[in-house]
């Protein structure tokens, strides 16, 4: 159970024991992470689990994910994921993301 | 108790309880459900998770943000409205409201001739997909009356489970009310890839019995034999309630352009709610996530004292049928024109009302969905080469527009 950081918005750090095999949003969402919506349940739709990644290296985005954030409106930059597109393993070990605004 | 009571723990109802603190809202705010589930995502139900035994349902929101926002959750079906003492009846008792919220939902349309057969099924919440997913372990052949959208979907997982799928629709076509011809068409091609059998133009006319089992569907032509029938033919907004409270319903709970009813201190959003729609000038149901999420979104500012305002939003849906996602952005309606991008692995449909864009319809391209939300949400429509031309094109259009 690797532990991941999440920076949220107003700068508070939450650490969360991630279960292998979750996505990293369905990780934040069961910490109730503050600025994680998934409103779409994961499905890449809606952009409101947009993270930055800050700390530790992650496989890169598959199509869907880049193509979403590359045409989403705000705040992407060269770091967004979209936190429900990446499954956790344990190599994850002390990774840290910053939870965009919205 | 008061406050604001929402019957529903649905997408709406779990929204607009969480939002209503967010927005400042001090009152009291209870949140009943049929249901003691903790509120979870129904789009799964007909995409992954049938597919894995160990699957668990995915909640909306951790049980720790109800308890941070404050919000009493309550678990059994509330039998009565009466608007003029501002109650509801919870297990016999009554229960105060300054607020009332009508987040309940749409049920599933089942065939009278189907009713209490014990391999006939359909997927609108948990309990479904669990009896359905036990189920499938003694079932080879599966027929799905219905292409719809819940309806592909699950055809789409149960070829990928192994099984041996078959789609009965009436229409001429899947998807005929929803999507353009050529999304249809592709739709069709790729399910069929997957091993599912598609009858377009079959009117189910009869069904063989057998004791409490179906058999058969019977055609005009032939019979289609099957172990298990899932039927997705439509939901029906669950009305009944609200219509014995005296509260004005057509096919949903009838509402105004800020979502109140026509009863005081009460109002409807979601699946549920039929309210005028920008879009198409007239009042309308709408089921999809987003509907519901952004009209308790929009309610939740009002009941926390923001000035009454229209609703108004640029809808958006999605489904993943196999190996398509297909996105829609706008409503089609009144279309009359439609421009297209087709490299055979992406299409792109762009419906136009003259030389308005009022949707875009896409598979497997998120870019050109994730613009068209934005061009429709401006009120823009880019020239035609841009459409056909692609996202980046048009991107670049919008940006300078
Ligand atoms: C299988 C399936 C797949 C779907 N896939 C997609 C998709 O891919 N994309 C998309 O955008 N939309 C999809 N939808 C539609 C989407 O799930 C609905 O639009 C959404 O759930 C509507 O939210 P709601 O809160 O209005 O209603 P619901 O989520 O249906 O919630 C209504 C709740 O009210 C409760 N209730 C009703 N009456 C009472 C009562 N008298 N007392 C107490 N509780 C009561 C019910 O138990 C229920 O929990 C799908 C729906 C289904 C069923
Ligand atoms: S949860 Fe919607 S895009 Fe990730």
């Amino acid at each position: 159970m690797p532990t991941i950081t999440f920076v949220e918005p107003d700068g508070t750090r939450r650490d969360v024991a991630a279960h292998p095999g979750e996505s990293l949003m369905a990780a934040a969402t069961r910490a109730n992470v503050a600025g994680i919506i998934a409103e779409c349940g994961g499905s890449a739709m809606c952009a409101t689990c947009h993270c930055y990644l800050v700390a530790g290296t992650l496989p890169e985005a598959e199509p869907l994910e880049a193509e979403t954030l590359e045409f989403v409106a705000r705040n992407t930059r060269a770091t967004s994921r979209l936190s429900c597109q990446i499954t956790v393993t344990d190599t994850m070990e002390g990774l840290v993301l910053q939870v965009a605004p919205q | 108790m008061s406050g604001v009571v929402i019957i529903g723990a649905g997408h709406a109802g779990s929204q607009l309880a969480v939002s209503l603190r967010a927005e400042g809202y001090a009152g009291a705010v209870t949140l009943i459900d049929a249901s003691d589930a903790l509120p979870y995502h129904k789009p799964p139900l007909s995409k992954t998770f049938l597919k894995d035994p160990a699957a668990l349902p995915q909640p909306l929101r951790a049980a720790s943000a109800y308890k941070a926002a404050g919000v009493t959750r309550l678990t059994g079906t509330v039998t009565a409205i009466d608007t003029a003492a501002q109650t509801v009846t919870l297990h016999g008792a009554a229960l105060d409201y300054d607020h009332l919220v009508l987040a309940t939902g749409a049920r599933n349309r089942m065939l009278p001739d189907l009713a209490g057969a014990a391999n006939v099924h359909s997927l609108r919440d948990l309990a479904d997909a669990e009896r359905l997913r036990a189920a499938l372990a003694d079932a080879a052949h599966v027929v799905v009356i219905g292409g719809g959208f819940i309806g592909l979907e699950s055809a789409a997982a149960l070829a990928a489970m192994g099984k041996t799928v078959t789609v009965l629709e009436s229409a001429p076509r899947v998807l005929a009310r929803v999507a353009a011809p050529e999304t249809s068409a592709r739709v069709e091609a790729t399910l069929a890839g997957l091993g599912v059998t598609i009858r377009t133009g079959f009117s189910a006319g009869g069904f063989t019995r057998q004791g409490d089992r179906i058999h058969a569907v019977q055609g005009a032509q032939d019979t289609v034999p099957c172990d298990l029938l899932l039927v997705g033919i439509g939901a029906q907004a669950d009305t009944a309630l609200a219509r014995a409270a005296g509260i004005a319903c057509n096919q949903g709970i009838l509402t105004d352009s800020h979502l109140a009813t026509s009863a005081p201190h009460v109002w409807a959003i979601g699946d549920v709610a039929e309210t005028p729609h920008w879009q198409a000038d007239a009042p309308l149901r709408v089921e999809s996530v987003q509907n519901a999420t952004d009209q308790a979104r929009h309610l939740a500012r009002h009941l926390a004292g923001a000035a009454p305002a229209a609703f108004c939003t640029v809808p958006w849906f999605w489904s993943d049928i196999g190996p398509l996602k297909l996105q829609i952005a706008g409503l089609a309606l009144g279309a009359d024109r439609r421009v297209l991008r087709d490299d055979g692995a992406r299409l792109a449909v762009f419906h136009l009302a003259g030389d308005r864009l009022v949707s875009v319809e896409t598979l497997n391209s998120p870019a050109d969905h994730m613009i068209a939300r934005q061009l429709l949400d401006a009120g823009l429509t880019p020239p035609d080469a841009f459409m056909q031309d692609g996202a980046p094109a048009m991107k670049a259009w919008l940006a300078q527009a």
